[in-house]
């Protein structure tokens, strides 16, 4: 497993202004922008696993290590489960 | 003590004002006889313990162990005394219905003995069982020293065991929980369920919980890792197989019922309004909940099970487990469905036709993958030496009973047809045919196997077999009836019936049955019993010619396993090393080995656990906070605990293995 | 397990058990998932059954929720430069901006609680709807975690001060940091879910 070190923790810098530039357009588009509310929540879901998964790589170092690809897998299969729970939980329950 | 939590209005929480006839059970003779015996068994142990001095042999090799090899023997002799309980329970309500309109047990003792029964045999029974032999099966079959985390390995098992006893007083100090294993709401809110039985199931389930998420974890890890050299994924014992995957279900399904069990415990503790119909809750929400655990959970029981069978059947058929590749993809196929069907659980309960339809067809494709093993395990059979041990016994007739079980299934999966069988004896009747065939048998069959590596001596074989066929038969006589009962109309968990309906006879022939399944229980510890004096010794390690690493070991087996990690070159790796005559290891490659030391923070954890938890269920807050503490004390000390282990030098090694076989080259 | 350390690795990687327990970790993380999914899947079944008490229109606040926000993500981007200091074998630098992660995630758990609190005083605690149940579990579970693991950090700082950075401590704090990140990873969905979800017109 090859860890280049850098001198100035770029990816860091670069993945926190991106999750505050998300976070911030997210708050824009649901309280300021009159858009409907699905197309809202819509825009706004999709900045939220953009910014979570820019996050697993840029913050969490998930591709280090001879792990990887089991941890990467793991991680996948976790939110598989979790839509399975979260979607299949709203559907059940809908009456 | 009245307080107001400035975050919480906790103005609505009601303390319980305990008199001491609410605190101890009261007013039930069979009760009373039970405790008294309790009593009586715990002062003798404490009797024995002190008498031969045995206090500190007890701490120091069982209570602070963190070896496999003993924290799996721990498991199996809890699981068996549950099984005794668990037992008797069938046995009181058996004996309750044998006959229309009996008095034997009142509504509420019998609804308190239904809901311990299921919870009792699923959770405290066949999982520790199971935990128990992957403990001492899988390390050794990977050729591994332990398993990724000792320490918390034993965490694991006292975390079980605070959560066992707790969940174990609560018919004596209480009152048991009353809403069955599945306790659904409303009927085990607060309001229909007053008293402290049931947070004793919210409770009691959530720490054991704890025990079992932690060892899914640990033995992934294990697996993934800690393989010898040589074994890679597609030439590991099939039983290794299996519980990899029963890990991945574990971790995926576990957290769910940690917040429905939370939930619950908010709801009857906190005044919340999750599952009430007050305050807009909704009662099917914890079913919704509870099943997505619960489908994946007897999956969980299920594939390690039919993962002893492999092995049993291979090594008795003398023959290479029939196609590896399929059983490894099944394996993964039921585990991956298994998250889509849950609620053919609760087809009845309001459901869209979409959602009903959707999750039938999602149930009745799991038993492809399900018959895909069946006729692996047939095909291996054939053309095999096949030599009829106990072992054996168990896993053939698994075949045929669980073949019912699994067809019965596919009939409940049609959800109209359900709106029929839905609750009647004949939904009992199926699970108990996936379950005791499944499950219990592969239990019993896996206790056999692997008894001499346990203990150094065999089980005795005329008595297993009488074992075996009490059980055969009784399992039978006490359960086919119970299709037919279904079908005539007598619905689940009721306590009597009336006369003039039909189902005199057949109750009474399934009360036979089960009695033939207890005496078959009795002739299994007397076989325990008599096979530690006359039980034929276990001199060479590998007393059924097996196939796979765990019969490489001497006996007894050395706390660190193998001298030196062998090398797997194919499937079956002992069987190859065996035909191709390969020496185990040479002297010159033994080391020094590295392992870990004992410890007795699992254990003062469990104990944290437990008062914590009683404190809990008593809404005794001031001992929920001591039994918080001391859990995070434990933690904080261990955090601090450098812990580097103890090396075994070489020549304690080499003396080792020269005791256990003989002359080492 | 060897004893053997693998120097070509970063210090937290280089013993075998820390790199099991650094993929044990990833483990773990795969069943918190799980779990916060189900306090989601309650939160959002339960979402509409206020009972006539407030609702998320009534009690939510933009303010508080993004300042709650931006300190938690900003603890998050603290403890990345944490762990690059770790790398570049800088402890007090590492220390530093650990410590500031940690007064940030108080920070957080300080505007949280005054939330919660307000919530209480306008009538609204989590015995008055399931709405309010679903909401307060949600949150209080997150919270619970950031709580614990400003606990286990304060534990971890006394043990780099006293032992100094070798393998094993490294190896502690990457896994904390794993914890850390984790929790703002969740913030986003409530942030996103719960909060904006709620304050949509």
């Amino acid at each position: 497993m090859e860890h280049g070190h850098t001198k100035y923790p770029i990816g860091h810098i670069i993945g926190f202004l991106l999750s505050l530039a998300m976070t911030i357009l997210a708050a824009i588009v649901a309280l300021r922008s009159g858009l409907p509310k699905p197309a809202i929540m819509s825009i706004i879901g999709v900045l939220a696993f953009m910014q979570a998964g820019m996050q697993l790589f840029m913050f969490m170092h998930i591709k280090e290590s001879d792990n990887s690809a089991v941890q990467i897998g793991n991680i996948i299969y976790s939110i598989i489960i979790a839509l399975t729970i979260v979607l299949g939980s709203i559907w059940v329950m809908h009456n | 003590m009245i307080w107001t939590c400035p975050i919480i209005n906790t103005k609505g929480w009601e303390e319980n004002r305990l008199k001491l006839d609410e605190f101890f059970v009261t007013g039930e003779p069979i009760i009373y006889v039970t405790e008294a015996g309790i009593a009586l068994a715990m002062i003798g142990i404490l009797f024995y313990l002190t008498y031969f001095k045995k206090w500190k042999w007890l701490w120091n090799n069982w209570l602070t162990t963190v070896d496999h090899k003993k924290i799996g023997v721990m498991y199996i002799l809890v699981a068996v005394l549950m099984l005794f309980r668990g037992g008797v329970d069938a046995l009181m309500m058996r004996a309750q219905l044998t006959a229309p309109n009996l008095k034997l047990l009142d509504a509420n003792h019998y609804d308190g003995i239904f809901t311990t029964h299921g919870t009792i045999m699923i959770l405290f029974m066949a999982m520790p069982f199971l935990m128990g032999l992957i403990n001492i099966a899988v390390p050794l079959q990977i050729g591994a020293r332990d398993v990724a985390y000792p320490m918390l390995n034993a965490f694991s098992f006292w975390t079980f065991a605070a959560g066992c006893a707790l969940f174990n007083i609560s018919f004596i100090i209480g009152g048991s929980p009353t809403a069955g294993w599945t306790s659904y709401f409303p009927l085990a809110g607060t309001e229909f369920s007053p008293g402290v039985g049931n947070n004793y199931y919210a409770v009691a389930l959530q720490i054991a919980g704890i025990g079992t998420l932690i060892t899914g974890i640990n033995f992934l890890v294990t697996i993934l890792k800690m393989r010898t050299k040589g074994m890679t994924m597609m030439k590991m014992p099939m039983f290794v197989w299996s519980v990899l995957i029963m890990c991945i279900i574990i971790i995926f399904a576990f957290p769910v019922l940690t917040v429905a069990l939370a939930l619950m415990t908010f709801d009857r503790l906190a005044g919340t309004h999750f599952f009430t119909m007050a305050g807009g809750g909704m009662p099917m929400l914890w079913s919704n909940l509870f099943w997505i655990w619960g489908h994946p959970e007897v999956y969980i029981v299920l594939l390690p099970s039919l993962g002893i069978y492999s092995e049993i059947i291979s090594t008795f058929a003398k023959k290479r487990l029939f196609g590896y590749k399929s059983m490894v993809f099944s394996m993964l196929a039921i585990a991956l469905f298994s998250y889509f069907t849950w609620v053919h659980h609760f087809f009845t309960m309001g459901n869209t036709a979409a959602v009903n339809s959707f999750f039938s067809i999602s149930t009745m494709l799991i038993a492809i993958p399900t018959g895909v093993k069946l006729f692996n395990w047939i095909f291996t059979i054939h053309k095999g030496k096949v030599k009829l041990t106990s072992a054996m016994l168990w896993s053939l007739a698994f075949i045929p009973n669980f073949l019912i079980g699994g067809v019965t299934g596919v009939m409940l999966a049609m959800a109209a047809a359900d709106y029929q069988y839905h609750n009647s004896y004949f939904l009992i009747a199926h699970f108990h045919y996936t379950l005791i065939p499944g499950v219990a048998f592969a239990c019993f069959a896996g206790l056999h196997y692997w008894y001499p590596k346990m203990f150094g001596h065999m089980l005795n074989e005329k008595l297993g077999k009488i074992t075996f066929w009490f059980w055969m038969v009784g399992f039978n006589v006490c359960f086919l009836p119970q299709f037919v009962l279904g079908l005539k109309g007598m619905t689940r968990r009721m306590y009597t019936y009336q006369e003039g309906l039909g189902w005199d006879n057949l109750n009474m022939v399934s009360t036979v049955g089960g009695v033939l399944m207890g005496i078959g229980f009795l002739v299994l510890v007397w076989n325990i019993a008599y096979s530690i004096r006359h039980g034929e010794r276990d001199v060479t390690g590998d007393p059924w010619d097996g196939r796979t690493l765990e019969w490489a070991t001497p006996t007894p087996i050395p706390p660190y396993n193998f001298a030196v990690a062998p090398v797997a070159e194919e499937i079956d790796a002992y069987w190859n090393m065996k035909q191709k005559k390969t020496p185990l290891y040479k002297k010159v490659d033994v080391k020094p080995i590295h392992m870990p030391n004992n410890t007795g923070m699992p254990f003062v954890a469990a104990v944290g656990f437990g008062l914590g938890g009683f404190g809990l269920v008593f809404s005794w807050w001031w001992l929920a906070i001591v039994g918080l503490i001391i859990v995070l004390g434990c933690l904080a000390w261990r955090s601090f605990d450098p812990d580097k282990g103890h090396h075994i030098p070489v020549k304690e090694i080499l003396e080792t293995e020269e005791a256990a076989r003989g002359e080492v080259v | 397990m060897s004893d053997h350390l693998d120097t070509s690795l970063p210090l937290e990687y280089q013993s075998e058990q820390s790199r099991l327990n650094i993929f044990g970790f990833w483990i773990f993380l795969g069943a918190e998932i799980a779990l916060f999914a189900t306090l989601f899947a309650t939160y959002f079944v339960l979402s509409g059954m206020t009972a006539g008490g407030p609702s998320q229109l009534d009690l939510f606040k933009e303010k508080d929720v993004m300042i709650e926000t931006i300190l938690l993500l900003v603890s998050s981007f603290t403890c990345g430069l944490a762990i690059f200091s770790m790398r570049n074998h800088n402890k007090n630098a590492m220390l530093a901006w650990f410590i500031i992660t940690l007064l940030l995630g108080a920070g957080f758990i300080y505007f949280e609680l005054h939330e919660f609190i307000d919530y209480v005083h306008e009538g609204a605690t989590m015995q008055t709807s399931a709405f309010l149940s679903g909401f307060f579990v949600l949150l209080g579970t997150h919270g619970a975690h950031v709580t614990l693991g400003i606990l286990w950090g304060i534990l971890l700082i006394i043990q780099v001060v006293r032992n100094g950075l070798n393998p094993v401590t490294s190896r502690k704090f990457f896994i904390i940091s794993l914890y850390w990140h984790f929790l703002d990873v969740v913030w986003i969905f409530i942030f996103t879910f719960v909060y904006l979800g709620g304050l949509i017109q």
